[in-house]
């Protein structure tokens, strides 16, 4: 990737700040909709709360990421305005590649905030490096997802139902509210290929819920996730403009 | 005044674009020399915004070769894009951004530095009258308005070729004018300008030469005066009187014998196949023997309108159709 190519898609990425970062489907699944789970979670028990904030941290960064995602490029691909960024000197790689770090910045102040917010008022004392390693990997992986669903679908509205799919099944199995070890053989071969799993078990290393032994595997299959949605996201925005 | 135009920045050979078993475009083959405005007429479907999507990088040509100041479409799109600068039929730029935010952006993605991307912008919101509107969101805008700032994102980067996909489509009638008189302004600062329309004369009005598209194939390319040239010259001539006149085609081919008569209605008629001045003076003894004002009398030249149905081998109302397919 050239230079031009980067700053192609840091430019891009900044536009889709500017633009779309107070657009109602961000606003709803990406704020609205995990603050809602994690104040569901608190008032119903905020004795154990401690216990559940790697996975409503880990639940932040997938939905504000995909919401987002949903935002920057399906509403461009419905203005016809995703192709004035394919007509500029970049490559289409690049300009996909603004898209992710569009999303990844909108679930990184998300998931900063609630992480932040979490430490400060639980008075937890996360390990800050596994915090931001795992954090960071995530918001990409998360992102370059919900790219990769984006560019199959034109409307925002599709794009959210169909991430709705992937999000839902990996919440459920994945360790955000119930310990992975704890459910059914069948189940915990799912959590297994689900990047949630390996997004939670990392932040409850980093914050200390549990000890840091899994951390690079978690890094591993996270980077192994990454390059399985943002490669083929990135091949499919090329073929639909072939 | 004939324009001293220099090798071609666009050739291509044999493009071809298939969807399925659709033909979209089907092995055209042409080249367009730089500083000339060159005009690509067809109707709906022809395969016109095609052929700009190809030569733009948005879409793959299934076999055939082009290329822009000798890069590839192929292979160096990303490098040919540095030269063109492309207005879409759709003006779509971004709708939450106003308008110096808009051209700003595109300056970034072109790479322009800081300040020479302001005042880039200022100087184009100036020439489009957009100025004391820069702050405003590009949602706010009329459509004409919308128009001159997607035009003037395209210049954003001063490119060497514009493409121009159905730039009036849309616009009002002082606002298609506007945009004509830059186009023309454009050529002359030596921009070479690729030119979509259905608009007959409007490609007569701007382009240096034509190629007329039909069902995906080049049928024909020349200058506009080439391709009216090609169309029969047979004298017509158009009258019209202040009111109808009874019996009109019995009396007028009494009046006018061996002509042609064509009747538009009661009072106008067109009258192929004889010479001006004849006819003139024998409207004139019609006149006065029927009584009856004659109110206009005008020499018809074969339009481009006239050669486009020829050689593209479509019907009056065919055109009719086309032109009525999009507002304007």
């Amino acid at each position: 990737m050239r230079w031009s190519d980067i700053r192609g898609a840091i430019c891009i990425a900044v536009k889709d700040m500017k633009t779309y970062y107070l657009k109602p489907p961000a606003i709803s699944w990406g704020i609205v909709f995990p603050v809602s789970w994690i104040a569901a979670f608190y008032l119903r028990n905020p004795r154990d709360f401690t216990e559940l904030v790697p996975g409503l941290v880990a639940m932040t960064i997938l939905f504000s990421t995909t919401a987002a995602e949903a935002v920057v490029i399906n509403f461009e691909l419905r203005m016809g305005s995703l192709e004035r960024l394919l007509l500029a000197p970049i490559s289409p790689k690049a300009v996909l590649l603004g898209k992710v770090l569009g999303g990844t910045a909108f679930g990184f102040i998300m998931s900063a905030v609630v992480a932040a917010g979490a430490s400060a008022i639980l008075g937890l004392r996360p390990n800050v490096f596994y915090l931001l390693v795992i954090m960071s990997l995530s918001l990409v992986v998360f992102s370059s997802l919900g790219a990769l669903v984006c560019v199959m679908v034109r409307e925002v509205f599709e794009a959210q139902t169909l991430l709705n799919l992937p999000r839902f099944l990996m919440v459920f199995v994945s360790g955000v509210v119930y310990p992975v070890s704890g459910m059914p053989v069948v189940l915990q071969f799912f959590s297994r290929i689900m990047p949630l799993t390996y997004v939670v078990e990392g932040l409850r290393s980093a914050f200390g819920v549990a000890r840091p032994a899994t951390i690079m595997v978690d890094v591993g299959m996270l980077t192994v996730f990454l390059v399985l949605y943002l490669i083929p996201a990135m091949r499919l925005l090329e073929r639909k403009f072939e | 005044m004939t324009k001293e135009h220099s090798a071609p920045v666009i050739r291509v050979d044999g493009l071809t674009k298939k969807y399925e078993d659709r033909v979209a475009v089907g092995g055209i083959t042409f080249s367009v020399n730089g500083g000339e405005v060159f005009g690509f007429l067809g109707p709906n479907g022809a395969g016109k915004t095609t052929t700009i999507r190809m030569l733009t990088g948005l879409s793959k040509p299934t076999s055939g070769n082009a290329s822009i100041f000798g890069f590839d479409v192929r292979t160096d799109i990303v490098e040919a894009k540095r030269y063109i600068g492309v207005v879409p039929e759709i003006s779509n730029l971004y709708e939450d951004l106003t308008a110096m935010d808009n051209l700003l952006f595109m300056g970034q993605l072109y790479g322009l530095p800081r300040n020479r991307r302001r005042e880039k912008a200022e100087e184009l919101l100036n020439t489009f009258g957009l100025y004391e509107r820069r702050g405003d969101l590009f949602r706010r805008f009329s459509r004409g308005m919308k128009r001159a700032l997607t035009i003037s994102a395209a210049l954003i980067h001063d490119p060497d070729i514009l493409f121009l996909d159905e730039p009036t489509v849309g616009l009002d009638v002082v606002a298609a004018r506007s945009l004509r008189t830059l186009v023309a302004r454009l050529r002359d600062f030596g921009i070479t300008v690729f030119l979509t329309t259905h608009y007959l004369e409007e490609a007569d009005l701007l382009c240096d030469r034509v190629a007329i598209l039909v069902k995906g194939r080049i049928v024909d390319i020349g200058t506009p005066s080439e391709l009216k040239s090609q169309v029969q010259r047979e004298p017509a001539i158009d009258i019209g009187f202040a009111r109808a006149v009874p019996d009109a085609a019995r009396r007028l081919s009494a009046a006018l014998p061996g002509l042609r008569i064509i009747e538009a209605d009661d009072a106008r008629f067109r009258i192929y196949g004889g010479e001006p001045s004849y006819v003139l003076a024998r409207a004139l003894d019609f006149e006065n023997d029927c009584g009856i004002r004659l109110e206009t009398i005008n020499t018809v030249r074969p339009t481009l309108e006239d050669a486009f149905m020829k050689i593209a081998g479509m019907g009056p109302s065919v055109l009719l159709m086309e032109k009525g397919g999009k507002n304007r």
